[in-house]
């Protein structure tokens, strides 16, 4: 299964009858009904570990990218009409700001590890705390109440699973706890965030920027406001997209797929 | 009024300091720069007036690696075209084999381990990136060992073994093209060139011509000669070049930092005291 095609309803299941196993790519299984695949008894493998450093690195790149304004820089850079660069022209510093972390998984975890290294101040809200250990390894800061997170972060990166937990999680109420001058990143899922809600929050400059790399749907339709604003910066959910990267969860897939096969345990099963 | 100057706080490289200017102006004691880099300065000329000369090291340097990374996230995972693809109009799915290359554990060759080089290799090892390094001199053993790097006393070995060669020098009759076409060819065909110190240090027409044959995989450009380009020059529609507005500093709080700099440097060569960044003509 790659990028959640074919989609796995009780009509395909019905119609395959001898389906052992569907290996899913990538970590998230929110658009699994992983009741309805059980029922046919159809075993479920994803790729958890293997997409972790790449994600973690595109939820920098995206904050960077927003920060300093470079989609915008570049297309300054490259315009036919530009005669010189505005002195004036100017974007937020990264280095020695306060980052949140939503979701201190092993994706959040390497968010932490690299912004650590730009002299961020690191603040993180999970459904656990780390270990002590981890937390000074990183210099994290736990905040059991996601409202002190919000409102101390310069920039706040969604790193959670897509749960009915999660579920617009970000909403009117968080985006207005956020500084005005803050950011939110989103390296999850689309549905993690209430993009009606974004979309007012940005227009009335409740909070300054947003950098997507996933939305709902994906792609948006063409029309979608989100896509027309100066100040939000869109992937095409790149999180996991390195050659390398590729590479292996397709190797991890096949070796689940085979091991479902033969009827031997399968390395990443979702249960 | 021209009597009256005692000091330029020179920005973004304008008033442009000529043997005119400096004569019209009489009582000038010291020209403080916006930024570390002095290369539009002619050092000599103004020490002959008997002006002082100050830059401002302090404050740029995190910003500017900063952008280094930002440049270099950038180009590696395809951002700038990846955002284009995420809004253009014709858009209807996202390809599945839009793919760009991996940082992390990548190797990363520094070309310049001043402040803002070292800063870079600080933030590197964050994505446990390999550090390579070329630069006049060694680093001590310590700061070596606290990012890791290893030393290239030639830069033809750095060169060779880099996924990421970033250039942080400061631009010097010696560094003027020091990468061109010889350079370029020592890299590997899945390498990233990125420029974050001055234009001139890269030969850009040998630049062009190694993208548009495949001699290295992409560049990503902060700094190009001159600012901007003219508009029809090849590097602005070539899909594996990301170009910035020279973005190294342009950040509120390091431009408020900078002018603090350059205020007292100013004050101290008004009062006659040493003052702290002083730049002499070498």
């Amino acid at each position: 299964m790659w990028y959640h095609k074919p989609v796995i309803d009780e009509e395909l299941l019905q119609s395959l009858p001898n389906l052992k196993v569907v290996a899913s790519s990538g970590v998230g299984i929110d658009h699994l009904d992983l009741n309805l695949l059980s029922s046919f008894g159809v075993k479920v493998s994803n790729t958890p570990f293997v997409v972790s450093t790449d994600t973690a690195d595109l939820g920098v790149a995206l904050m960077l990218a927003s920060a300093r304004r470079l989609v915008e820089g570049y297309q300054m850079a490259v315009s036919p009409d530009t005669e010189y660069f505005p002195a004036d022209w100017l974007g937020v510093e990264v280095s020695g700001t306060a980052l949140g972390i939503i979701g201190m998984g092993t994706i959040g975890y390497k968010v932490a590890q690299r912004a650590r290294a730009f002299d961020m101040k690191i603040l993180y809200h999970n459904r656990n705390q780390r270990n002590k250990e981890e937390e000074s390894a990183v210099g994290a800061i736990y905040c059991k109440k996601i409202d002190d997170l919000l409102q101390q972060s310069d920039f706040v990166m969604l790193a959670v699973t897509l749960t009915p937990q999660t579920h617009k999680l970000i909403g009117k109420r968080e985006l207005e706890l956020m500084k005005p001058t803050a950011t939110l990143i989103n390296i999850s899922r689309g549905l993690v965030v209430d993009q009606d809600a974004l979309v007012e929050a940005l227009q009335n400059k409740v909070i300054k920027a947003a950098a997507l790399d996933v939305t709902y749907p994906e792609p948006l339709p063409r029309d979608h406001p989100l896509l027309k604003m100066k100040n939000v910066t869109i992937t095409p959910h790149i999180g996991s997209a390195t050659k390398e990267t590729r590479r292996l969860m397709m190797e991890n897939m096949t070796e689940n797929i085979q091991a479902a096969l033969t009827g031997l345990p399968i390395p990443n099963e979702v249960l | 009024l021209s009597k009256k100057v005692q000091a330029i706080y020179l920005w973004w490289h304008k008033p442009v300091i000529d043997q005119e200017l400096l004569q019209s102006l009489p009582n000038l004691k010291v020209i403080a720069n916006s930024g570390v880099g002095m290369d539009h300065l002619d050092l000599k000329l103004v020490a002959t007036f008997g002006v002082k000369m100050a830059n401002a090291p302090h404050a740029v340097s995190s910003s500017t690696a900063d952008t280094g990374m930002a440049l270099l996230l950038a180009s590696a995972r395809r951002l700038v075209e990846g955002c284009h693809v995420a809004v253009s109009p014709g858009m209807e799915y996202y390809e599945a084999d839009f793919l760009g290359v991996k940082v992390t554990r990548a190797t990363l060759g520094i070309i310049g381990m001043g402040s803002i080089g070292y800063k870079i290799a600080l933030r590197a090892r964050a994505f446990e990136m390999n550090i390579l390094y070329h630069n006049r001199t060694r680093r001590k053993e310590h700061e070596e060992q606290l990012v890791g790097a290893i030393y290239c006393e030639k830069i033809d070995s750095l060169l060779q073994q880099s996924d990421f060669v970033m250039v942080v020098v400061s631009l010097t009759p010696q560094t003027h093209k020091l990468i061109g076409k010889r350079e370029m060819e020592l890299m590997k065909p899945t390498a990233t060139l990125i420029n974050i110190s001055r234009g001139a240090v890269v030969d850009q027409e040998a630049l062009v011509r190694a993208l548009q044959a495949g001699v290295i995989r992409a560049a990503a450009l902060d700094v190009t000669y001159p600012e901007p380009l003219p508009r029809d020059h090849p590097l602005l529609k070539l899909k594996n070049v990301i170009i910035t507005p020279h973005l190294g500093i342009k950040t509120e709080k390091t431009t408020r930092m900078i002018t603090e700099e350059a205020v007292e440097n100013i004050l101290a060569a008004l009062n006659g005291l040493p003052i702290p960044s002083e730049v002499l003509p070498s």
